[in-house]
């Protein structure tokens, strides 16, 4: 089980980073998209892994429970990386209407602009 | 602490709270600008008067304020002989300067901003020379160099002040920064940053293998404010200032300050070769060429600012000699050299007010136009070349007396001799100064008629004269100041008598060459003159601004190879140094062994893991097509959410499944303005690169996880699961963690989420407001639509669902302290809910709608859960502390009523809020894209008549 988990974090944090390193905005947004949940599993995993051990106190005496910390930050986590896409998408959006173009380098033409102004 | 600590606290903080006031009566006129200045500085004059007895009897006084106690930082004050002497000074000038300032600045200038910084330059000075501890003293330092910078520029309008200003920021910055490292060093050695505790070091200092790093870099912020050589080069440049900031910051204030610091260190520091050899050497060099290059110098104030250079020079070097009769010279002369100098500034300001030039050449003859100007000038000048009767001749004196038995390498002859010359030279410009300025036949080509100035703009300059011939023929006077200063510097109680006749002394003798040879330097000074103007010179400015843009264009390449706006190859860098740093400390630490048995594999999973790996892969070689990738994504989410159920994380479950919903939506809207497929433009070799990349960083973090899951570690966890449910009243630990033990964080988290909705909603009017809209309303994206926008059928099942997925969200709101659910789950279920009655109708018929708008509901969510937390301070308990109760409503079955409930709530809002404005923000946009916007549900309505539509017919 463990190394199904294992595996299954390394195999999308390296289609994220593959993705990331993509020259235009929307595989670079679904690589960050893929990062983001690699690295949700892989902050609860580090509570280990347990089955049938939810952190919801038994009425009925004594129980064992998973460790309930990395949980509840991946919680946030995952909410606050859906904002973190949106700006990004919205950024990107923003960029493509504005430039007609959606590739995420600068030119190297402009950059060469910019310093002889 | 006593009142006398207190008091001193108050005095180092007068100036910046009178500083406050003169830039907020901006209109109020010269008049009431400069009584605003002179009230704070004269009370606090006062009562550093008051403290002046105590102090000469040789108490010294302190006052400590802990700051930051665990680095060392306390705002702590002392104020002994030397601290005394100098804060009279800063103070006395300052009040002297803020009349003078008064009748020099036309109306025109903006005066409240000078005072202002007048004041705030004062409070830093006073600082410096107060501070009890060094870092508050670092800090002050920086402040002189801050606010100086300020004054320096404050005629912005002229190219030469911003200059100058930004040289003398550059140099005496960057002095600073070196003296910050000597300084750290220093505390270090003694152990302590307390500036008491460091001079009672000065042994361990010595001793230290550290001592001559400290040494110089504090002299390198010393000599860099204090103008020595080869750092010079500022200060004239600085005289681009009014002149009244030139009579204050560079006679008597700011460029003494490293003559402070040089004093304020000479018993820990000083009494080594090194010392001597330094600060000795370099202070000689600077007097004689300060006083060579004043010379032949036209311009009245620069003049005066090698002048100052030279005597600057001069203080060095006697503080350089380590004897206590040097120092007890030093201090003599730090006073005289004030009153001096700050006249004779005042007086080239005089001058230049009235005649409008301040060039030599242009000048001459004026004794009879501006008798009142020519005898202040002329004292003041006489006793800056040393004549007898005046101040400047008695340190003068005792200054050629030490370097009269001062051996240089061995040699008997280089300080008298080089003295000599420096006294000689100093002669010499100040005789021009007065025959130049003065003497000579009346001219016709004044830019303006010299008359002399009102009564105001003398008085300061006047009083400061008086000074001078007071102390230079009753130098008992000064006695005691002296004394108690120099009795500081040494560390040794010192009794000075000051007396004008020493007898027959080789100073003496030195002296009459000096004054004989000057006299006849001027009068060969116009062949010399046209000499000097001929003869080759480096040019410091020149120098400066060559190195300034070596410097830039060199930081210039830097960025430009650097960043060359390639984001993939940041990326690439960034990814390759992490997984190398991870390699490194991987191989640096050694594995345990597994601690933990492996949890057995069922078949589902099994297939759960192929589903997740097959579609990540198949992301990765399909992502040009968007569309397909997009949905491959969701597929990746559902299955993760499918994992943490599985898992023991049905919180997780139901939050990433419901995120991933609204994910898939936003891409969605966003793929529609986007292109829809990428195209294949990377060669063979980068896509061959960032395949080995993600492999490599791929199965550095898998790794990483698996050996992490093997082993077992000590966790802080056990605490949640035993105190959820006493503590914060619920048995879902996960929930109880986020709204009561860790709620902080998830206050700041929903701040987090609820300023990135405010940020796409400002990007999208940005957006709107720009060349995008007219894009947007030029394309056509009617190609990609349906016939049929707005589908009976899913009109209708939204419509039955709302309130469905309402009931739903408030359910898993309730129960979410106890069972998984919660605010984030509920706020976005409800978002859900919404975003279905957009997609189904149309943004303009759900618009029509709603009846408050998201950023309010952000705000309420967050004020809500803040004023929750800030609740539990009425009851005396630290911020969001959580209380509870139970409470049984029949139908519905008991649930809880906790004050994290209303925490919760706010997350709730907060998280609805942030997403309707994101997805809201996203389909405005749609909404300028040209097409017609339907104000009905559906595009026909089916309750009309058959034969009544068009298409029928």
């Amino acid at each position: 089980m463990e190394l199904l988990v294992a595996s299954a974090i390394g195999t999308m944090t390296a289609g994220g980073v593959y993705l990331l390193l993509r020259l235009r905005t929307f595989p670079v947004i679904l690589g960050l998209a893929l990062l983001s949940y690699a690295v949700n599993v892989f902050l609860f995993s580090s509570g280990r892994l347990a089955i049938d051990m939810s952190p919801i106190l038994s009425k009925y005496g004594e129980a064992s429970y998973t460790d309930p910390l990395p949980q509840a930050l991946v919680l946030t986590a995952i909410v606050i990386s859906f904002g973190m896409t949106a700006v990004l998408v919205m950024i990107s959006l923003g960029a493509f209407l504005e430039s007609d173009t959606d590739s995420i380098d600068i030119d190297q033409a402009d950059t060469d602009e910019d310093a002889a102004k | 602490m006593n009142t006398t600590g207190n008091v001193l606290i108050l005095i180092a903080l007068l100036p910046f709270i009178g500083a406050l006031v003169p830039g907020l009566m901006i209109r109020a006129g010269r008049n009431a600008c400069a009584s605003f200045t002179a009230v704070p500085t004269a009370i606090a004059l006062i009562l550093l008067l008051t403290f002046a007895p105590a102090v000469m009897d040789g108490e010294v006084i302190q006052a400590e304020v802990e700051w930051l106690p665990q680095l060392g930082l306390s705002a702590s004050f002392f104020l002994d002989g030397l601290g005394l002497l100098f804060a009279c000074m800063i103070l006395g000038v300052g009040l002297l300067i803020t009349l003078y300032a008064r009748f020099y600045l036309s109306g025109e200038d903006p005066v409240g901003q000078f005072y202002t910084y007048l004041l705030l330059f004062q409070g830093a000075m006073l600082g410096v020379v107060l501070s009890d501890n060094i870092l508050l003293l670092l800090v002050f330092w920086e402040l002189t160099s801050l606010s100086s910078f300020l004054l320096i520029g404050y005629w912005k309008h002229l190219p030469e002040g911003r200059q100058g200003a930004r040289m003398a920021l550059t140099v005496t910055g960057a002095g600073g920064l070196a003296m910050i490292g000597g300084m750290l060093i220093l505390g270090n050695i003694a152990g302590s940053y307390n500036l008491t505790d460091i001079l009672q070091a000065g042994d361990a200092i010595r001793a230290s293998e550290w001592y001559l790093p400290a040494l110089i870099l504090i002299l390198l912020g010393a000599f860099t404010k204090s103008a020595q050589f080869p750092f010079h080069f500022w200060l004239p440049h600085a005289m681009a200032a009014p002149t009244p900031v030139s009579a204050y910051l560079h006679s008597a204030t700011m460029v003494k300050a490293g003559v402070f610091l040089m004093a304020r260190m000479w018993p820990v520091l000083s009494g080594t070769d090194a010392w001597f050899y330094i600060v000795a050497t370099t202070g000689l060099v600077t007097m004689v060429l300060g006083a060579l290059i004043a010379l032949f110098k036209d311009d009245l104030k620069a003049l005066l600012a090698f002048s100052t250079v030279s005597h600057l020079g001069l203080l060095t070097m006697l503080l350089g000699f380590g004897t206590e009769a040097a120092a007890v010279a030093a201090v003599f002369h730090i006073i005289n050299h004030l009153t001096f100098k700050a006249a004779l500034f005042m007086t080239a300001g005089i001058i230049d007010h009235e005649t409008h030039t301040r060039d030599i050449k242009r000048l001459g003859g004026l004794r009879h136009l501006m008798p009142i100007t020519f005898f202040i000038g002329t004292v003041a000048a006489l006793s800056m070349a040393g004549i007898p009767l005046f101040n400047g001749f008695l340190s003068k004196e005792m200054m050629l007396e030490e370097a009269s038995h001062t051996y240089w390498a061995g040699s008997a002859y280089a300080v008298p001799v080089l003295a000599t010359i420096g006294a000689l030279l100093s002669v010499a410009y100040s005789f021009r100064f007065i025959s130049h300025v003065f003497f000579g036949p009346v001219r016709d080509d004044y830019p303006a008629k010299p008359h002399d100035p009102p009564f105001g703009l003398w008085a300061a300059p006047a009083l400061l004269v008086v000074l001078v011939v007071l102390i230079g023929v009753m130098p008992f006077l000064a006695d005691g100041i002296v004394a108690a200063a120099a009795s500081a510097v040494t560390g040794a109680e010192l009794d000075p008598h000051l007396k004008i006749w020493h007898g027959v002394t080789p100073a003496l003798f030195m002296s009459i060459i000096a004054v004989v040879g000057g006299a006849v330097l001027l009068a060969m000074h116009t062949p010399l003159d046209r000499a000097w103007i001929k003869a080759p010179r480096p040019e410091a400015k020149a120098i400066f601004d060559q190195l300034i843009a070596a410097i830039v264009a060199l930081t210039q390449r830097i960025t430009a190879t650097t960043h060359n706006g390639s984001i993939s190859r940041y990326l690439a860098i960034f990814t390759v140094s992490s997984v190398v740093l991870g390699a490194i400390a991987f191989m640096g630490g050694g594995l345990s062994a597994p601690t933990r048995e492996m949890l057995p594999v069922p078949a589902v999973i099994a297939v759960g893991w192929v589903m997740l790996v097959v579609a990540t892969i198949s992301v990765v070689t399909m992502h040009h097509h968007r569309f397909r990738a997009l949905v491959l994504i969701g597929i990746i989410g559902l299955t993760i959410s499918a994992g943490f159920v599985y898992m023991s994380a049905p919180d997780l479950a139901l939050t990433q499944i419901s995120v991933e919903t609204v994910t898939i939506m936003l891409l969605l809207l966003a793929l529609h303005f986007l292109p829809k497929e990428t195209p294949k433009e990377s060669p063979f070799g980068l896509k061959v690169r960032d395949g080995i990349i993600a492999v490599a960083a791929g199965a550095g973090v898998g790794g990483l996880s698996y050996a992490f899951m093997q082993r077992d570690i000590s966790t802080i966890s056990s605490f949640h699961v035993e105190n959820s449910y006493e503590g914060g009243g619920g048995t879902n630990v996960v929930n109880v963690i986020l709204v009561d033990f860790r709620g902080y964080d998830t206050y700041g988290e929903i701040i987090v989420l609820g300023i990135a909705g405010l940020l796409i909603y400002a990007l999208m009017h940005a957006l709107l407001e720009g060349p995008a809209a007219r894009r947007l309303r030029n394309a056509d994206y009617a190609q990609d639509r349906s016939k049929d926008r707005h589908p009976l059928m899913m009109v209708v099942v939204t419509r039955v669902l709302m309130p469905i997925a309402l009931m739903v969200g408030i359910y898993i709101f309730l129960r979410g302290h106890n069972q998984p659910g919660g605010g984030f789950v509920a706020g976005l279920v409800v978002a859900i809910a919404l975003l279905m009655q957009y997609m189904a109708s149309g943004f303009a018929w759900t618009q029509d709608r709603q009846r408050i708008e998201y950023h309010t509901l952000i705000g309420f969510g967050v004020i809500i859960a803040g004023v929750t937390g800030a609740g539990a301070w009425v009851f005396g308990v630290p911020f969001l502390t959580s209380s509870y109760t139970y409470v049984h409503l029949p139908p519905i079955e008991e649930f809880e009523l906790a004050t994290a409930m209303l925490f919760d709530l706010g997350v709730f809002l907060t998280v609805l809020g942030a997403v309707m404005l994101m997805l809201y923000s996203l389909s405005r946009i749609a909404r300028y894209a040209g097409t017609t916007v339907n104000v009905d549900p559906m595009d026909y309505d089916p309750s009309s008549r058959v034969e009544d539509t068009p298409e029928a017919r």
